[in-house]
């Protein structure tokens, strides 16, 4: 018998081939490793920050529009400065990430579970249901999301309940359609058929074998609807019609700056925009590289 | 390049590799023929015996990670390799034209035919847009496609197979070529357009004396159509003779392995004849001869090296230490 | 072609009425129309006959179509805030947006084509790379957020650009934009390179991928093969086959300026739609805030109406299905 086509030599599983190809762009390497310490700053800003910028008892209005580098009263450094209030801008920029991370990754779970309900349902159920589901789906996206977002706030009102809700409105439509595809492409290939014969039940085919297979092109699009439910989030706030002054977001924090922004007191402004950059851009470059990792049309 | 009385296409030891991450792919690997002007050579292989990447590489067309590494390709006595992309732009479409296998995919769906072939015709002569259509009108002619004139309004997707083929050879002939290689021209149309195509091109290249090299994997084909025939296997040549002595009495044992498993030349009833076996992965070609692990005739010392190519009978080649002389009249 | 057309028109219909029917829902169901339409300054004689007048005690269906039919009419209602009918307030706006947005596509496509076709070309490239991440800082960075850093920059820093308002209108042909000025064009750049990069951003990532995906094709090879130059074979094969998936998204893409002209607005005071819709919804202004909603749809109807027609000029396969040679 003759020798097979050459094997590399130590076994590869699909999911470590996943993390070596992924490694090879060392921009989302990059991306990655600051993702992991922004979430780690969010999660434990209560205990890293300089200052609670929220407890109204410790604020000096002396201390206010200081720029970076100046001491207080107290003889904490306020390393970004301070704001209109003399909150410290550090302390704010890291209660600031936990609340735009906390909307966005919650409002992005949240519009992913409603989102693969729906889609899979469409799916399944096929016939007017699924025509249903999928007119409004295409309905809603042939709407820009700001616009969408507009019209609920102005209709609901404000408060951070309605904020997550426009949010998770304003996301479901993609996801569903995304999965919805999949899961209609999965049906067909020959695994389903054989768990068919098998005598498997209708609800483990689908969340126990077809689910796992949507899963890929469903994270790919969930970092970056993560992403942009951040950025959408911190648009509203921005504009005043967001989250409320007693959960600021980076948003807030960067509307609060605008005014200063004409003097030259830019860094009220600057440094919560920097953070809110930096957040989205090494989001979107993970799911970039994952998006071109997980495409099976660009197999080199 | 007047007056030049040797063979129209000369390849000498031509080697084309790919440098995959996985390791180096060994696509072609010491080919050699020659054609003369207005002969018909066929190229038959089968799948990864790298017999389209030949053709490729003659034209410079082979893509990263693959290139040629050795070896000459001597067009009318100039060589081709390490040609400068200018010379070989002038080269291609014009005085050696490429026909490919499926003329959906090599036939741009969003522009018109005419605009594709006029294209093709003002690359290479500087004439009025008027008169490259005429041009145009006349290749369509030539192929036997009715109304040209309507034809070339059209777009790719308006047309059956069997008419993009045709659309396909005709672009290939408006610049009268020299050479023509067709890389398995025929192999998605159906069986009856494939005979009416098969014996147009014959005509055409008798009438022309235009050279062709028929890339196939299909014998029969090539046994209508063709003068010479080279045999490929894992990237090098196995055999290489005139056509009917090659067909009828093969030398090497994997040109009358491929004989046999044909459909029609097996009694009715008797299981298929088959190659047993697999063909060697081009990454890791074994020392010896690449076709013994599947040979009926191997012997010990075909594994020691590879065997040369030397010529057996007069005018026939092959690649094997112990051919089938015994079948020789 | 015909039916085409006629089959579109009809779905733009129903798409509008479905539209009509959510935003009478929303004004008029969802919270208390009475203070959706009237001032809240009114007092309570005021607020019934106002009732009355506005036909606020007669049965939903009924209210719908005095809506309806009020709407077809062209009145929208009042704002509160200006006492002017609504519609003719948006449509006081309309040309300053419209200007923004057109000239924030033009410049998204002059930007983003070119450089998506390179970073295509040439993928290992450095440029090529800087251009990517270029891009994915482009499309991460919130509008809302260039804007300012453009202000601080150009404006605060350099001084060479006014940051904000628009300028003065001039007239060519017939129709006014502050384009045709020098000071117009000034006030310009600014609001409209700030719309303009997010979009050419997207529109580099989708070039570059056309582009990659186009050069894998057979019909590339086979251009080449034909022995023609490669700016032929970019300039018309590639290019051509990558304005399909460009165009495809393009309603999309010119919706959402309008959209986010929302933002750009805000920030640089551009006296536009968007300044108005945002300045409505924090004064509670409804009737305006109806009224854009139903000019917004209105506009992406045509918008989408255009580009459905663009596609079918662009891509042959989708004009001739039903001849078949």
């Amino acid at each position: 018998m003759t020798a097979p086509i050459a094997m590399p030599a130590k076994a590869e599983t699909p999911f470590r081939r996943l993390v070596s190809e992924f490694l090879e762009d060392k921009l989302a390497v990059v991306g990655a490793v600051v993702l992991t310490l922004i979430l780690l700053v969010a999660l434990f800003a209560p205990l890293i920050s300089p200052q609670n910028p929220y407890d109204l008892s410790k604020l000096d209005i002396l201390d206010s529009r200081l720029p970076p580098g100046s001491k207080s009263m107290d003889g904490i450094t306020f390393w970004l400065g301070t704001d209109g209030q003399g909150r410290d801008m550090l302390s704010g920029i890291f209660y600031g990430l936990r609340t735009s991370l906390a909307v966005g990754v919650f409002s992005g779970v949240l519009a992913m579970m409603v989102g693969m309900a729906l889609g899979l349902t469409a799916a399944y159920v096929g016939g007017r249901t699924e025509t249903l589901i999928m007119r409004l789906v295409d309905l809603q996206l042939s709407f820009p999301t700001i616009l969408i977002a507009l019209i609920l706030l102005a209709v609901l009102g404000q408060g951070v309940g309605k904020i997550i809700l426009a949010l998770v409105i304003v996301q479901w439509a993609y996801y569903a359609r995304t999965i919805r595809g999949t899961a209609l492409v999965e049906r067909r290939r020959e695994y389903v058929e054989a768990a068919i014969c098998l005598g498997l039940s209708k609800a483990r085919i689908i969340f126990g074998h077809i689910l796992p297979n949507c899963m890929p092109p469903m994270i790919v699009i969930g970092t970056v609807q993560v992403a942009g439910a951040i950025a959408l989030e911190a648009t509203l706030s921005f504009l005043g019609i967001g989250l409320p002054i007693t959960e600021p977001s980076l948003g807030l924090l960067i509307a609060n700056g605008f005014e200063y922004l004409l003097s030259g007191k830019y860094w009220i402004s600057f440094f919560p925009g920097i953070a809110l950059l930096v957040t989205i851009i090494s989001i979107n470059l993970v799911g970039d590289q994952l998006r071109d990792v997980l495409n099976p049309r660009l197999k080199r | 390049m007047t007056g030049y009385a040797g063979p129209t296409l000369e390849v000498r030891d031509l080697k084309t590799h790919f440098f995959t991450r996985a390791g180096v792919v060994k696509a072609v690997d010491g080919v050699s023929f020659e054609i003369g002007k207005g002969r018909i050579l066929g190229l038959v292989g089968e799948s990864g015996s790298g017999k389209s990447i030949t053709g490729f590489s003659i034209l410079g067309l082979v893509d990263p990670p693959g290139r040629v590494v050795d070896g000459e390709i001597r067009f009318k006595g100039e060589n081709l390799v390490d040609q400068p992309d200018e010379r070989l732009r002038a080269i291609r479409g014009n005085r050696i034209a490429m026909i490919f296998q499926d003329p959906m995919m090599t036939l741009n769906p969003v522009l018109r035919i005419d605009t594709q072939m006029i294209e093709a015709v003002q690359a290479h002569h500087d004439v009025s847009a008027d008169e490259a259509r005429r041009r145009a009108r006349d290749a369509l002619g030539r192929v036997g496609i009715p109304s040209p004139d309507e034809r070339l309004k059209a777009y790719p997707h308006q047309f059956s197979g069997g008419m993009r083929q045709r659309v396909a050879i005709a672009i290939a002939l408006l610049n009268n070529p020299e050479l023509i290689i067709a890389d398995e021209p025929t192999t998605a149309l159906d069986v009856t357009i494939q005979g009416q195509i098969l014996y147009e091109v014959q005509k055409l290249c008798r009438e022309t004396g235009t050279s062709l090299i028929w890339i196939t994997h299909d014998l029969s084909v090539v046994a209508g159509l063709a003068d010479h025939i080279c045999v490929m296997y894992a990237g090098k040549l196995a055999e290489s003779g005139p056509v009917d002595a090659v067909l009828d009495r093969p030398l090497h044992p994997y040109t009358k392995g491929l004989l046999g498993s044909v459909p029609s030349r097996n009694k009715r009833g008797s299981p298929l004849a088959q190659i047993p076996g697999m063909t060697p992965s081009l990454m890791n070609l074994p020392e010896g001869c690449p076709f013994a692990d599947r040979c009926p005739r191997v012997q010990a010392d075909c594994r020691e090296a590879v065997p040369p190519m030397i010529e057996i009978l007069p005018g026939r080649l092959a690649r094997c230490i112990h051919p089938h002389l015994e079948d020789q009249a | 072609m015909t039916v085409f057309m006629v089959r579109r028109l009809m779905q733009s219909v129903v798409v509008l009425l479905v539209m009509s029917v959510i935003v009478f829902l929303g004004v008029f169901a969802i919270g208390n129309p009475v203070d959706i339409l009237i001032s809240p300054d009114a007092d309570q004689l005021e607020r019934e006959r106002a009732i009355r007048a506005l036909g606020l005690d007669r049965p939903l269906w009924e209210q719908y179509f005095v809506f309806l039919a009020n709407a077809v009419r062209g009145d929208l209602g009042r704002s509160f805030v200006f006492n002017e009918p609504a519609l003719r307030l948006i449509f006081e706006r309309m040309p300053a947006t419209l200007e923004l947005a057109g000239t924030a596509v033009v410049l998204s496509l002059i930007i983003g084509i070119p450089l998506g076709l390179y970073a295509g070309l040439r993928p290992q490239a450095a440029t090529s790379k800087g251009i990517m991440a270029g891009s994915i800082v482009g499309f991460s960075l919130p509008t809302f957020w260039q804007g300012l850093m453009f202000i601080m920059i150009f404006a605060v820093m350099l001084g060479w650009l006014p940051s904000t308002g628009r300028g003065q209108v001039g007239s060519f042909l017939g129709i006014k934009s502050s384009l045709f000025t020098r000071d117009g064009l000034a006030h310009v750049i600014l609001p409209a390179a700030n719309l303009a990069l997010g979009n050419a951003a997207l529109i580099i990532r989708l070039t570059r991928a056309g582009v990659r995906e186009t050069l894998l094709q057979d019909y590339i090879k086979f251009a080449r093969a034909k022995g023609l130059s490669p700016r032929r074979v970019v300039g018309v094969h590639v290019l051509r086959n990558i304005l399909i998936p460009l165009v495809t998204v393009l309603g999309l893409e010119i919706a959402g300026l309008i959209a986010f002209a929302v933002v750009t607005e805000s920030i640089f005071a551009w006296p536009g739609m968007g300044k108005l819709i945002i300045d409505s919804i924090n004064q509670l202004d409804r009737p305006v805030m109806v009224a854009y909603l139903m000019m917004i749809v209105l506009l992406f109807i045509v918008i989408n109406l255009i580009v459905d027609i663009l596609y079918s000029v662009i891509d042959p396969r989708v004009r001739l299905q039903d001849v078949k040679g």
